[in-house]
């Protein structure tokens, strides 16, 4: 589904990422992970659309999609989450999850004045889609409160919740277990693989939480100062040679 | 702790006697020819000292006195209140927006003239607020040449009439959407801009509005500005004494009553009202409908605002374009109450009264933007009598306001919603 072929992204002098590759398929959980500073939030920016990679291409369905606004990335289906939690914190927990929806919703301006049918029934229908997943997540009852206020925990599963009502083909979690504590991975580690089989969502997972990483992952993929180091299932991964002596079991 | 203060307090009183010492003390009396400094009665030294002496007092023992305050049980019942339940309030508050309405309707029939053109200027303040508001309060771009837009309406309804004799019913559509376009072309260049830097570039573009207005004498006349502006008519019928246009009939005659020049205050009155209120109906739909909810989004976090498909183009496009739409509105009105219009009412000073208005309210609150337009316009009329120190007052009421409620006059409150049960 979604094939990332020689990606190199450079900063002035620095290469960050360097011949990255990687690939997705439908109905998979994908994780990269690799040492701190070895690009991985790099790779996800470019897949994304925050960053123009300076080399190689993103592949989606065979078309070409580097390069994009990131906003037309996110129309095509491929949602991101951030390392550092990124909500509307003044808005309330429903209205983050409305906004989501923009593309769901009649946004014509006079018919949202004179409130048609039309409008209201696809409010109606968004509001329902965000009080299901308010529920699947465990937020309902906070569904009025500012989202600023919510316990870390609760946020990143709100991050969550707000792609997922917008119906991606593709997430992208950047570190979603990063400051949770250890009941609160559990859960992730439910969720994420419910979304997998239930919601027939791709992952794509930047993590740092090994036994995370290792339980989800269908396919894992290893960099290492901005190079592919490995590729392979958790249990190869494992037991490669080069990965353990970089990043595993460098102690 | 008290000898801490103690300092502190004393410097205190020496910046009040600094500043009350020659503002209060000292006076310029023309003699003759000449102008002399005079020294005020003894009564107001008297006064700057006992003031000094208060401040000193107050600084000294501020903590109990604040303790004390804050001990006054009345005030604490009163913030502890359990609110009401979401129904009631809110069935409450449309009975009182009913009412309210009804009296401002009602209320200029009973006053005098001066209070109805008064009650005008601050309905037109409210426009420009509530406009100004969806820029600042809600898409959180700071924006501080608002007064452009005001002034295209303006002079679009005044050159209309002047050149092409336009009346005030055909100009009022123009000039909004004049003004709207005027804002969605500044918006253009300014979409990538944020904080300080967009601040900075549309202070510029009001100032070049200003400016052209200004220099441009063959078609605007220039500083001597355009006179003879039409006021608006109901249904053909003019309001003053004598018919001007042709085809035209006058109100007094057709209805048969005694002319008054009241009534043309009022008429323009409540023409202000039904725009001021078509302009806070519009905008509360718009906030909750998905444009309203994507400003905010792009307020507060635009990249995560763009990961989830908003354009930044259109969000940002959409805000400017309605701002100035209702700016454009207001200056319409604004030049037909006014009969003549030049570049002096739109300095940059209007821009930062209108700002102050948005901000003292409680950015993104339409009630509190309501209130403080109205402090705001009327506060340096009632303080008339103190003439000269009217801006000195109204100063100090800003930095008392900003101290005591850093988050406006009335805080936006978020809409609850209700969401099924179950799901």
């Amino acid at each position: 589904m979604l094939e990332v072929q020689n990606l190199s992204m450079r900063f002035g002098g620095l290469l960050a990422v360097d011949q990255v590759s990687l690939d997705v398929r439908e109905h998979e959980i994908v994780s990269i992970i690799g040492p701190n500073g070895a690009g991985k939030t790099t790779v996800f920016n470019c897949m994304s659309g925050f960053y123009r990679p300076t080399g190689g291409k993103i592949l989606l369905d065979g078309k070409e999609i580097q390069g994009k606004p990131d906003y037309r990335i996110s129309r095509l289906g491929l949602v991101r989450t951030f390392q550092h939690v990124r909500l509307f914190n003044r808005m309330t927990v429903v209205e983050n999850l409305m906004v989501a929806q923009h593309r769901h919703l009649n946004t014509n301006l006079l018919s949202g004045l004179v409130a048609t049918p039309n409008y209201r029934a696809r409010e109606q229908k968004a509001l329902d889609r965000a009080s299901y997943w308010l529920e699947r997540v465990g937020l309902q009852e906070l569904a009025n409160r500012d989202a600023g206020n919510l316990a870390y925990g609760q946020q990143r599963r709100l991050e969550i919740a707000r792609c997922m009502v917008t119906e991606p083909r593709l997430l992208m979690l950047d570190e979603p277990a990063a400051g949770l504590n250890p009941a609160e991975t559990r859960e992730l580690n439910q969720l994420i693989i419910s979304l997998k089989e239930d919601y027939n969502v791709s992952v794509v997972l930047i993590e740092h939480d090994m036994s995370l990483v290792m339980d989800i992952s269908d396919r894992i993929n290893v960099i290492s100062q901005g190079r592919p180091l490995a590729t392979g299932t958790p249990e190869e991964v494992r037991n490669n040679d080069e990965v353990i002596k970089a990043y595993l079991g460098e102690a | 702790m008290v000898a801490q203060n103690f300092r502190h307090a004393l410097f205190c009183a020496l910046i009040t006697l600094i500043i009350a010492w020659p503002i209060m003390g000292l006076k310029l009396t023309a003699v003759g020819t000449e102008i002399t400094v005079v020294g005020a009665s003894a009564f107001t030294w008297i006064a700057v000292a006992l003031a000094a002496v208060i401040v000193f007092l107050f600084q000294l023992f501020r903590d109990k006195v604040m303790v004390g305050l804050g001990a006054v049980t009345i005030l604490d019942r009163l913030a502890d209140r359990e609110p009401l339940p979401d129904e009631k309030r809110l069935r409450l508050e449309n009975i009182g927006l009913v009412l309210l309405i009804a009296v401002a309707l009602i209320w200029p029939f009973f006053v005098s003239r001066g209070a109805v053109d008064l009650a005008t200027l601050v309905l037109i303040y409210i426009m420009l607020a509530l406009g100004l508001n969806v820029v600042v309060g809600l898409a959180g771009l700071l924006d501080l040449g608002y007064v452009a837009f005001y002034a295209v309406g303006a002079y679009t309804f005044a050159l209309l009439s002047n050149y092409w004799g336009a009346s005030f019913w055909m100009a009022l559509p123009i000039g909004a959407l004049l003004a709207a376009l005027f804002g969605l072309v500044l918006g253009f260049p300014v979409l990538r801009l944020r904080g300080d830097y967009l601040a900075i570039v549309t202070l510029g573009f009001g100032e070049i509005i200003r400016i052209l207005l200004n220099n441009w004498t063959s078609v605007t006349g220039g500083p001597n500005g355009i006179g003879g502006i039409p006021d608006p008519t109901l249904f053909g019928m003019e309001f003053g004494r004598r018919v001007k246009e042709e085809g035209n009939t006058s109100f007094h005659e057709t209805f048969g009553i005694a002319y008054s020049s009241e009534h043309k205050v009022i008429f323009l009155y409540l023409i202000a009202l039904v725009l001021a209120i078509f302009t806070a109906f519009v905008i509360r739909r718009l906030m909750r409908m998905p444009v309203g909810r994507s400003w905010e989004a792009l307020r507060e976090d635009e990249i995560a605002a763009r990961s989830l498909g908003l354009s930044r183009t259109g969000v940002k496009l959409s805000a400017f374009t309605i701002g100035a739409f209702f700016a454009g509105f207001a200056g319409t009105v604004f030049a037909s109450k006014q009969g003549f219009i030049s570049p002096e009412s739109f300095v940059f000073l209007e821009s930062a009264i209108i700002l102050a208005i948005v901000v003292l309210g409680g950015m993104g609150s339409q009630l509190g933007v309501i209130l403080a337009a109205i402090a705001v316009t009327i506060l340096p009329e009632l303080a008339r009598e103190f003439s000269e120190y009217r801006m000195l007052i109204f100063g100090a009421a800003m930095v008392l306001m900003m101290v005591w409620r850093p988050q406006g006059l009335l805080p936006m409150r978020r809409r609850h919603i209700k969401l099924k049960a179950g799901g």
